[in-house]
């Protein structure tokens, strides 16, 4: 049976379906890229799977974590969840951690609430989850605050956080959009990774086929709130079925040409 | 403690709210002379060694007064600053988490509340429940802590469309585990600055009223002192010199205070405080920041 299972889900937000009756299955340890432009949906999938919803948007269909309904639940029910079975890394690693808290003490926020982690437990967990995430000098950065790390360093913080209690799926919105292109191929190589070693199943949005299909095994291509193509990644990217997939894959060999013949 | 020590303004405001404190303690079991005890021979003393601060008309002792009076300063500022703490916080906050409907009219109902003047609130609340520093704390608490919520309310908005809170959302963090250890501490400079505003305020409305001669005569009170001496102030000007400080420097201290504060809660403004120009980063702010302006209510002129 497959972990994550998502059925004919819909969004509305003021009349408008951003989701458009959406159906896709994650296998425990599988690993799936949702690829589309802005707008067409993705993020608003993901958050509608976490219940993260924004509480103008109506959502119906049916998601199923490991056999057990998702929606409809309050905010204990999904509270119990989210951060212990499934985790998000979002897109903005400037925004997205909190800027008074010590780095540390987010880390490992998920442990202290899943898994009920004394203060100084939590701390130590902290410090080997930044080493875990190849953190240099883990101990100064888990006392340090976000605004004190790079851009590429906070992503890491918060890849580090969502692994914390070592989910069964990872949601990762756009992890490595807001970041530089260097820092980009090393945090991918540090989420596959630690994606494998942890047997996570991972739900990976982003507009970038090229990216995607280094870390994952199977693609849906979204467009307007639909599903215009989905299958394994590597028939995916050699024929693709519909213009939009051409278009997606052109794109990405139209700026990703041009930087290799500089490099040659 | 320290952060605050660190930047200037913070200093100056940790030790002229020191000062108030110590004074406010130290009245209470030692006075140079007894605050009302009067002294016929003693009439309009100068400053000296004996009455530093001088005496009044009735040969009372001023700097005994005025010591005395701190305790009334301090106890009303506390308590306004508390209830309108708790009254700011709870309302802004409940007013922004909640369902658009109730979360909208509990701010229709802070928009009718702070429409009511708070000094106006004040003069019923004394003419309603006698005058003492509860009702003045409680009529200046309210009030401001009305327009607190107000501003609470918007802070918490802001706060709420951030990333890290849908982040620690998705860590698996409660609705009210998030309003405490992540939307609480991000509005905390805000916050604090407007009760620091809302503690001076209080200090200037209890001087009002009781200069008004609405607070009972048994009372200490420097503005009593201020009303009772200002009908001399053409003969002895000098015996006004000393409680009028004793107010500005409480307004002031609880300003700086704030202020400083501030900068040491944010870990962003932190070691900042050197660079910036100390004395008027108080004011500047002030007018900087759009959410402080209509705080006042025109209450304390």
């Amino acid at each position: 049976m497959s972990l994550l299972s998502v059925e004919d889900l819909t969004v509305e937000i003021g009349g408008r379906r951003v989701v458009d009756g959406v159906s896709f299955d994650v296998a425990e340890r599988g690993r799936l890229g949702v690829i589309g432009e802005s707008g067409s949906g993705k993020t608003m999938t993901a958050l509608a799977i976490v219940g993260l919803a924004p509480d103008a948007a109506t959502v119906s269909g049916r998601v199923r974590l490991d056999g057990s309904d998702l929606l409809g639940r309050d905010d204990r029910g999904y509270a119990v969840l989210r951060g212990s079975r499934i985790a998000v890394v979002f897109q903005d690693p400037r925004t997205a951690l909190n800027p008074v808290m010590r780095v540390g003490r987010q880390i490992s926020e998920p442990l202290r609430l899943h898994r009920g982690l004394r203060r100084r437990d939590a701390a130590a967990a902290a410090v080997d989850l930044c080493d875990r995430v190849e953190l240099p000098d883990p101990e100064r950065i888990a006392r340090a605050y976000p605004h004190q790390l790079s851009g590429g360093q906070r992503q890491r913080v918060g890849i580090a956080m969502a692994l914390a209690c070592r989910p069964e799926l990872l949601i990762a919105d756009e992890p490595t959009t807001a970041l530089d292109v260097t820092v980009q191929a090393e945090v991918m190589a540090l989420l596959s990774q630690l994606v494998v070693e942890d047997g996570t199943a991972l739900l990976f949005i982003s507009h970038d086929l090229a990216l995607v299909s280094g870390v994952v095994d199977d693609v849906l291509v979204m467009r307007d709130g639909g599903i215009v193509e989905r299958g394994p990644v590597a028939a995916v990217t050699a024929d693709p079925g519909h213009t939009y997939t051409r278009q997606l894959l052109d794109a990405a060999r139209r700026t990703s040409l041009p930087a290799e013949e500089e490099v040659g | 403690m320290r952060h605050v020590w660190r930047s200037w303004p913070g200093r100056l405001g940790i030790v002229l709210v020191g000062v108030l404190l110590a004074s406010a303690v130290v009245s209470l079991v030692w006075t140079p002379y007894d605050a009302k005890r009067v002294d016929p021979t003693q009439r309009w003393r100068p400053i000296s060694w004996s009455h530093p601060f001088g005496t009044d008309g009735a040969g009372k002792d001023l700097l005994s007064q005025v010591l005395a009076g701190a305790r009334t300063t301090l106890a009303v500022a506390l308590l306004t600053v508390l209830l309108a703490a708790v009254i700011g916080l709870t309302l802004g906050i409940l007013s922004a988490i909640s369902p658009r409907l109730v979360g909208e009219s509990i701010a229709h109902l802070i928009d009718v509340l702070i429409a009511l003047p708070t000094l106006i609130l004040a003069l019923v609340f004394v003419a309603a429940l006698g005058g003492s520093v509860w009702t003045v704390s409680l009529a200046i608490g309210v009030g401001s802590g009305v327009v607190l919520a107000r501003v609470v309310r918007a802070e918490v908005s802001r706060v709420l469309t951030q990333d890290y809170i849908l982040t620690a959302a998705s860590s698996g963090s409660s609705t009210w585990r998030t309003v405490w250890r992540h939307i609480v501490p991000n509005i905390a400079p805000t916050v604090i600055v407007q009760l620091s505003l809302i503690a001076a305020l209080a200090v200037l409305a209890e001087a009002a009223l009781s200069y008004l001669g609405l607070t009972p005569v048994s009372t200490p009170s420097w503005g009593r002192m201020l009303g009772t001496l200002q009908e001399t102030i053409t003969v002895h000007p000098g015996a006004l010199v000393f409680p009028g400080l004793a107010v500005v420097a409480a307004t002031l201290g609880f300003n700086l205070l704030g202020d400083g504060v501030r900068e040491a809660v944010d870990p962003r403004l932190r070691g900042r405080a050197a660079t910036a120009s100390p004395v008027f980063s108080s004011v500047v702010d002030q007018i900087e920041d759009p959410a402080v302006v209509p705080v006042t209510g025109g209450a304390g002129e």
